[in-house]
């Protein structure tokens, strides 16, 4: 997971406090498992951006290693 | 837990891996299917490598065979027996042999004596020598080769003999021409840790031996040991003078030498032992369909040229079973067999740590029995599938992913959303009840109604109750056993209380889930009820043709197949019937949950399914219907004869995506409970009331993601409640996400006067902070 590419720019700010994201390394986790990835991330309330080809891509193809170990 | 013993009996019930008939007759099994191949290509010098590892002496033996093989060739049966010994000349005569010399193993000890020269003494010889052992030959003519001489000359010349003889002197063997061996042989054993006695039928040996009631030295039919230790015998003197098999003979030359190896070494003479000499295979070949070929004949009516061989050779029908596979678009996709299959299964069941690369497989079968009908040893991969499931979540293992969405559904269907059990308004008990089954009403829920108006004006007499919810069927495929009974219990219960009525099943899933697990209960299917009680006077005959599918839970149910058609039959259907029907019905690719598991492999299967008839379907399971027309395929539900409007195109009918099958099993249990029981359904959610504003091509995303209109209801009042949204600052739009039970959705929308604006949604079940109170 940690090889994991997000986009130079995030088209979004948190709507909750009116600030633009931070890339910041946050823990995404699995099963028992946490894997530390560098995301878009709100630097007061702490919300997340998780782009579309992430959680289609790489993350499927995390879960369904980890659902066969 | 399938153990050992079990896997062992499974693979042995698959008996795809045994040799055809021709090997299985070759006493010295030659692998003739590999060795015809090489020949169909031209491939002479491949062809003869695989004649060689099975025969010592390949140009006498090509010619001398008495063909074993041949009386037993499959092809025989649609056509001339393949010419196997011609081919096996034709791979000598073009094989290229100049890299064939036999490779000893390194020496060993033990010094073996051969007595008799003959064809059984060499080839033991020569095994016994390429296994690394001195071997010497006591002959008493001036020659090797025996009885080989006094064939006739045109047939097998003098050249030929001394050519595959040549091999002896290559190998070191010591030859002790005219030097014959007599009185007791226990002297010459003495001398030598083993001895062979092969003297042939020519000759009349006094040897010292055990003897049976004709004369001929004793010896156990298996090692060729007589009743010396270490010495052994066999080959012609064994059958006399009326019998003569050259290939027989080579066969137990090589089978005592086997027996001297392990004499040698000290080990178990008997142990694996089984079907060394010829045998009858248990190997079943399908011989349907196949067009009859005669022989190929020799254009110089003696032996093939190249192309003649390979014609010849390419009509062999490369005996197999795999008759489940040439049904089974699963079983196919995996590109192997059962045999193969249960060890994967096995192995995967039976990991303690690293990864269980055969889960999706085992997820993927549709479990719907096929291959048990079709299996001649009645192997039914389906209950294998089934059970290891059961052992995956037993263990702890089943992953998360592969049967959720499905069980969700189903907790869907037996929530206050869409079960309810009641007697008809009036009554407190019931004498019947008609369960109607989730994918119906999710599918087709105005055709539940007018059954039930239908069953109580017919059936007036007797109370007709309703109960509606999901037999449990997804549980059962998804081997959730735990919530499988709970859910059976249920309907146990609300039967009871309802006075033990009897149940109408339309759908052959829930049938075969009462009929299997609450065998007291009555049952019966809504066709036989439509038979015996006569149609609805609505119902009007339209003629048309179709094909009759019958759903696989459907395939033992004989009584019900005919129904289904009489009915047909009186709508005014003409009825084909597809190639596969009946007990011999394949699945749509939703039992078992295929669809879910593999894609891939469900539209194989429904593709294949489809294309086997040009005229409209017409089924009787929901889901089959849904599913088929999905696929373009025109297909009817008998309910869509009995009660669709007749000016509609019926087959047309597009199937509804898996929020609205939702939307309309709730719409139904909220109707029909106004209607007929004067109730109001209450406590719906707040989510429930937000209004989504979806296009076409958004919500074929949504469908093909899994993802309800529910999952996007809950995000958007998570995020509109909380605040807890992204915002993309040019546009406005929001982007929110929010985990309601294990996986997190994400939901890019905006709001509007009148609803919300969906534009994208994805989901995952990766868990990442700020998704929801949880
Ligand atoms: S039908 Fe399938 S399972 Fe049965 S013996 Fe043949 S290959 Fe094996
Ligand atoms: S058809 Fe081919 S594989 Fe089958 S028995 Fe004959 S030679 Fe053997
Ligand atoms: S899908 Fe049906 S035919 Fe194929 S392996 Fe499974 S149970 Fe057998
Ligand atoms: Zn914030």
């Amino acid at each position: 997971m940690t090889d994991v590419e997000i986009p130079s720019t995030s088209p979004w700010m948190c709507g909750n406090c009116n600030l633009p994201l931070e890339v910041a390394s946050v823990d995404v986790g699995y099963m028992g498992n946490a894997f530390p990835v560098k995301l878009w991330k709100c630097p007061q309330c702490g919300l997340v951006f998780i782009p579309e080809d992430l959680a289609l891509g790489k993350m499927v193809d995390v879960e369904k290693q980890l659902e066969d170990k | 837990m399938i153990d050992q013993k079990e896997l062992r009996e499974l693979e042995a019930k698959c008996i795809q891996e045994c040799p055809p008939t021709c090997t299985a007759a070759c006493p010295v099994h030659v692998d003739v299917k590999a060795m015809l191949v090489e020949i169909g290509r031209g491939d002479f010098t491949a062809a003869l490598k695989i004649y060689r590892k099975a025969v010592p002496f390949p140009r006498i033996i090509s010619r001398l065979c008495d063909q074993p093989c041949k009386d037993v060739c499959k092809r025989g049966e649609v056509g001339d027996e393949i010419a196997i010994r011609d081919l096996e000349r034709a791979c000598v005569e073009f094989g290229d042999t100049s890299s064939e010399k036999p490779r000893p193993l390194p020496k060993r000890k033990g010094h073996v004596a051969i007595v008799g020269g003959g064809i059984s003494g060499i080839t033991a010889a020569y095994e016994a020598a390429r296994k690394g052992y001195a071997v010497t030959i006591f002959e008493t003519g001036s020659v090797l080769g025996g009885s080989l001489w006094q064939i006739d000359k045109d047939f097998l010349p003098a050249w030929v003999i001394e050519r595959d003889l040549e091999v002896m002197t290559t190998l070191g063997i010591e030859i002790r021409l005219n030097t014959p061996i007599s009185g007791d042989i226990r002297e010459l054993r003495r001398e030598y840790e083993a001895v062979y006695l092969a003297v042939g039928a020519q000759i009349e040996e006094k040897f010292d031996l055990e003897r049976d009631e004709h004369g001929f030295i004793k010896v156990d039919p298996v090692t060729f040991e007589t009743s010396a230790a270490g010495i052994f015998a066999g080959g012609g003197m064994r059958w006399g003078k009326e019998m003569h098999s050259s290939i027989t003979s080579i066969s137990e030359g090589r089978r005592a030498a086997i027996s001297i190896d392990r004499h040698l070494q000290h080990v178990s003479l008997t142990a694996s032992r089984d079907n060394e000499g010829s045998y009858t295979s248990c190997l079943y070949t399908n011989l349907e369909g196949i067009e009859p070929l005669p022989v190929i004949t020799e254009s110089d009516g003696w032996r093939y040229n190249q192309d003649e061989a390979a014609q010849e050779a390419k009509r062999c029908l490369q005996c197999e079973c795999m008759e489940c596979v040439k049904v089974c678009e699963y079983l196919k996709h995996y590109e192997r067999y059962p045999r193969r299959y249960v060890r994967e299964i096995y192995n995967n069941l039976s990991i303690v740590k690293g990864t269980r690369y055969a889960n999706t497989f085992i997820n993927s079968c549709s479990l719907c029995g096929l291959c048990g009908e079709i299996c001649p040893e009645d192997l039914d991969m389906g209950e294998v599938n089934l059970r290891a499931r059961r052992e995956m979540v037993k263990q702890k293992r089943m992953p998360a992913s592969a049967f959720d969405f499905a069980l969700r559904d189903m907790a869907f269907s037996n929530s206050d959303h869409f079960a309810f059990s009641r007697n008809r308004p009036g009554t407190d008990t019931s004498d019947y009840v008609l369960f109607p089954g989730c994918q119906l009403c999710a599918s087709s829920p105005q055709h539940v109604e007018s059954a039930y108006e239908y069953l109580n004006a017919r059936l007036v007499d007797s109370h007709v109750g309703l109960m509606l919810g999901c037999c449990g069927a997804p549980a059962h495929w998804a081997g959730e056993e735990a919530l499988f009974n709970q859910t059976i219990d249920r309907w146990r219960s609300d039967l009871y209380a309802m006075g033990d009525p009897m149940v109408i099943l339309p759908c052959s899933s829930c049938y075969q889930v009462f009929k299997t697990t609450l065998p007291d209960v009555k049952i019966v299917s809504l066709w036989e009820v439509y038979e015996q009680y006569g149609l609805p006077e609505y119902a009007q005959p339209v003629s048309r043709t179709v094909a009759i599918h019958d759903p696989c839970s459907a395939r033992r149910e004989r009584p019900v197949q005919d129904s289904v058609r009489r009915i047909a039959e009186q709508l005014g259907c003409t009825i084909e019937e597809l190639p596969l029907s009946r007990e011999k019905t394949v699945c749509c690719s939703y039992g078992g949950h295929m669809w879910l598991a593999n894609p891939q492999v469900a539209e194989k299967t429904i593709r294949r399914r489809v294309d086997e008839h040009p005229a409209d379907y017409l089924t009787y399971c929901a889901m089959c219907r849904d599913f088929f027309s999905n696929q373009g395929k025109r297909t009817l539900h008998l309910l869509d004869l009995i009660y669709g409007e007749p000016t509609d195109d019926r087959a047309a009918r597009h199937s509804p995506g898996w929020s609205q099958r939702h939307e309309n099993r709730a719409r139904l249990k909220r109707k029909l409970l106004t209607t007929i029981w004067g109730e109001t359904m209450n406590g719906s959610q707040t989510y429930e009331a937000i209004r989504l504003i979806v296009s076409d091509e958004v919500r074929a995303r949504l469908e093909q993601r899994l993802i309800l209109t529910e999952d996007i209801q809950r995000v958007i009042e998570y995020a509109e409640r909380t605040k807890r949204r992204l915002q993309n600052p040019e546009s406005g739009r929001f982007l929110a996400y929010f985990k309601p039970t294990t996986v997190t959705y994400w939901v890019e929308y905006q709001p509007q006067t009148d609803g919300y604006v969906i534009f994208n949604a994805y989901s995952h079940r990766m868990e990442v902070p700020g998704s929801g109170e949880s």
